[in-house]
């Protein structure tokens, strides 16, 4: 037994030692963290596969639900593990004035293919001190086609009309995004939610708006919950990310339908937290991942709009179901018509104070 | 080998060991090998806990406390402040001068993060003052003398008393602002603590609700656990054996499966509400809510928090002999009032470590009303975590937590006062 024991502990030793000397030998691989789900997915095919065939350098991909929290604590521990991170554009802005990621310049990122600076062929509000976009995706509501056969909803006053359109509702349990629907329900238009926002009577007309649907309201955190819900018929209608539901739709044949009316849209950007150990490669990748071919790439696998005009034409069909993706983006002209931009700004001001009074309506 | 030296008066000298070392000393030596023998066989196992448990903790309540970061950013500012009060009206001109220059130099050095900072900081205390102090920092480089209207053009909040009360309190590397914060108060521009904005009021009640969910958790697991824990300890060993397997089962499995079965079992579209359907005891459309709520809650948390009630209970009913109740009962005592008269007293201990425990564990659940909770089934221990995970603001989550670790203190003390710790039993 005692013989065992220590051969056994020699055999793990040498398994160790030469596991470690192999792990050095070969580049490090990049740790790329990112919101799991259809989503990482469309990333893994678009740029981590063709990323590690062209230089040889293995991806690996981590799963987290938003927010700064671990790149903070990452950070200020002074123990960096994650390389790169597919962050919310007020995390980027935050992250960048916090000094918790590392300064991006612009200059680096490849031109369109007809010659376009980088700089003109981004979209525009999509690149920052700190980050690159990738994405626009839009927060819009989805409901169950089999519950509404006689009218189906059709603008966001419908979401919050519980006569009409009876049943349960899902929302993401935040004041973003929730606060401007209930606006837009209430009859302000989407280029003047922020405006009425700002004032404490906007703030509670919008909570007032809520209060007429909360006890039908179940809350969701993670981006793959509301479709499940949905599938569950837990809920008759929910807000949700427009390319969860269209992952729903196309690939899994599930009878939802997207309404666009008063959608609000965000981006989804690249960081690099400071002090990340593969620094240079995370750049590569960004690098290679932004360039017009791969953000229209990725709109193969999932409908969020590239954020490089050039990447719009080269926009196909879904790389399994075979559906046109033009129509189903958040841009697309069709669906654009009442949209509204998140306002990052009005949110890094205001959030702390709006989550509080969110989370007190809550308990209340 | 000690020998007792007799001297000439025929009196007992100092006790010596046969090398002639006093006994005591060497009762003293050997003694001290032991300590050091059993305190090395502990090191490893303190070592441990103090580099992953007491000092992580210490350090998370030190941060509720200390807070040096706008002292560190604004030093002159501060100072210019000193002999301030909101009493005298907005501060001397030379404050809006240091401020302007300090925020010109924090913008300059943006990339470190002291700006972005020191903007959010202030702004967990005055909404709205992130933007006044970046949007200031971007052109403050350029302002000049005076600097106290060209501080106001650049952002309204500069006029306001509260905003530079704000930097002032901050100012003080020890602060109990975030205390404060934690139990629904703040100090106004003129330093009195007044209660935070009737919206904003959310934490005492909070704690009040925790503690009332876990009592009820509590009681609900000692309601349930007792009878189990009694007919495990009175059945044969055969039949016990079998029985606490179905005590061990659900008590092995994680956490999480438990959680979610429970959502699969009662979801509206769930088994319970389909059988209740079936049976024609609710109508389709008005399938009861028994999740994502306060019930929801409390239904799961009794479940994964029973076998810590059973299991204390058992080991103690396990030592009471049998041979008590059949005395009372053969002097004649009715079966129940030998039962509660000389039964239920001795099971006392289990019941105490049982209600301590789940209690305990009750109050610092964090992810099964995280899931299940919807929206009146949250604890504290889900806001603690919303801090750290969401806002930043872990100063806050620090605070909070500071009050619920004096929380379960005071209960152990309570403990310790009405039952004593040595009768606690864990089997």
């Amino acid at each position: 037994m005692k013989h065992m024991l220590r051969t056994t502990t020699a055999a793990l030793a040498v398994v160790a030692v030469t596991g470690f000397a192999a792990g050095a030998a070969k580049a490090d691989p990049l740790t790329v963290v990112s919101w799991g789900g259809a989503y990482t997915k469309s990333q893994v095919e678009a740029y981590h596969k063709p990323f590690t065939e062209q230089t040889g350098i293995e991806i690996v991909s981590a799963d987290y639900n938003g927010g700064l929290a671990e790149v903070k604590a990452q950070v200020e521990a002074g123990n960096v593990t994650w390389d790169l991170v597919d962050v919310e554009l007020s995390d980027a802005v935050r992250g960048c004035d916090e000094g918790l990621l590392e300064p991006l310049d612009h200059a680096m990122l490849p031109p369109a293919p007809d010659g376009t600076a980088a700089a003109d062929d981004f979209l525009e509000g999509t690149l920052h001190d700190c980050a690159v976009a990738t994405i626009v995706w839009s927060t819009i509501y989805a409901y169950d086609t089999t519950k509404f056969s006689d009218a189906a909803p059709s603008s966001m006053a419908d979401f919050f009309d519980l006569e009409g359109f009876p049943g349960k509702r899902g929302m993401r349990r935040t004041p973003k995004a929730n606060l401007e629907f209930a606006l837009i329900a209430d009859g302000v238009p989407a280029g003047e939610v922020y405006e009425v926002l700002s004032t404490p009577e906007g703030v509670d007309r919008a909570f007032a708006k809520l209060d007429t649907i909360k006890d039908e309201v179940i809350w969701w955190e993670a981006g793959a919950q509301p479709p499940q819900m949905l599938a569950d018929g837990e809920v008759a209608m929910t807000t949700a990310y427009n390319g969860r539901v269209f992952n729903a739709i196309a690939a899994e044949g599930k009878p939802f339908e997207i309404v666009w009316d008063g959608q609000v849209w965000d981006l989804d950007l690249w960081v690099i937290p400071r002090g990340a150990p593969n620094k240079e490669t995370a750049l590569e990748f960004i690098k290679f991942s932004t360039d017009t071919q791969r953000l229209a790439d990725q709109a193969s696998w999932i409908s969020y709009g590239p954020a490089r005009k050039s990447s719009v034409p080269l926009i196909g069909t879904h790389a399994e179901a075979g559906v046109e993706m033009g129509p189903h983006m958040p841009t697309a002209p069709e669906n654009f018509g009442n949209a509204l931009q998140n306002d990052f700004l009005f949110w890094a001001d205001y959030q702390d104070e709006l989550n509080e009074r969110f989370n007190a309506w809550l308990v209340n | 080998m000690a020998q007792i030296a007799i001297g000439d008066a025929g009196k007992p000298e100092r006790l010596t060991t046969a090398d002639g070392t006093p006994l005591k000393q060497a009762l003293g030596r050997v003694e001290f090998r032991a300590k050091t023998r059993a305190f090395l066989l502990v090191a490893p196992l303190l070592v441990f806990l103090s580099i992953t448990f007491l000092f992580p903790i210490g350090q998370m309540l030190f941060r509720s406390l200390h807070d040096p970061l706008v002292s560190g950013v604004l030093p002159n500012t501060l100072a210019t402040l000193e002999d301030w009060s909101a009493e005298d009206g907005l501060p001397p001109e030379e404050a809006f001068a240091a401020l302007a220059q300090e925020l010109a130099l924090a913008r300059e050095n943006r990339f470190s993060g002291d700006l972005g900072r020191v903007a959010t900081r202030l702004n967990y205390e005055k909404p709205g003052i992130r933007s006044a102090v970046t949007r200031t920092a971007r052109s403050a480089a350029r302002m000049e003398a005076p600097f106290k209207e060209a501080m106001i053009e650049a952002d309204a909040d500069w006029g306001k008393l509260e905003s530079w009360a704000t930097i002032q309190r901050l100012g003080n590397v020890y602060n109990a602002v975030q205390y404060l914060a934690a139990v629904d108060r703040r100090y106004n521009e003129f330093g009195d603590i007044v209660m935070q904005a009737e919206q904003r009021q959310i934490y005492v009640q909070l704690f009040g609700r925790t503690l009332w969910m876990s009592l009820l958790v509590t009681s609900m697991a000692l309601l349930l656990g007792f009878p189990i824990s009694y007919l495990l300890a009175t059945q044969p060993t055969r039949v016990s054996n079998v029985l606490m397997i179905l005590v061990l089962l659900p008590f092995w499995t994680s956490l999480l499966v438990r959680t979610t079965s429970w959502i699969v079992l009662l979801q509206s579209e769930g088994v319970l509400n389909d059988i209740l359907v079936w049976i024609g005891l609710v109508g389709d459309n008005d399938r009861i809510q028994m999740i994502y709520n306060q019930t929801g809650t409390v239904i799961a948390m009794t479940q994964i928090l029973l076998p810590f009630m059973v299991l204390p209970l058992f080991s103690v009913m396990k030592t009471i002999s049998p041979s008590h109740m059949r005395a009372a009962q053969s002097l004649g005592a009715p079966r129940f009032q030998a039962f509660w008269k000389v039964y239920a007293p001795q099971t006392l201990p289990g019941v105490g470590a049982g209600c301590l425990l789940v209690f305990i564990l009750a109050i610092g659940y964090y992810i099964t009303p995280a899931l299940v909770g919807g929206q009146d089934g949250q604890m504290i221990s889900n806001f603690i975590a919303f801090h750290m995970q969401s806002s930043l603001n872990w100063g806050l989550a620090a605070a909070l937590g500071g009050i619920l670790l004096a929380g379960v203190l005071a209960l152990y003390w309570l403990y310790n006062k009405l039952v004593g710790v040595e009768r606690l039993t864990l089997g």
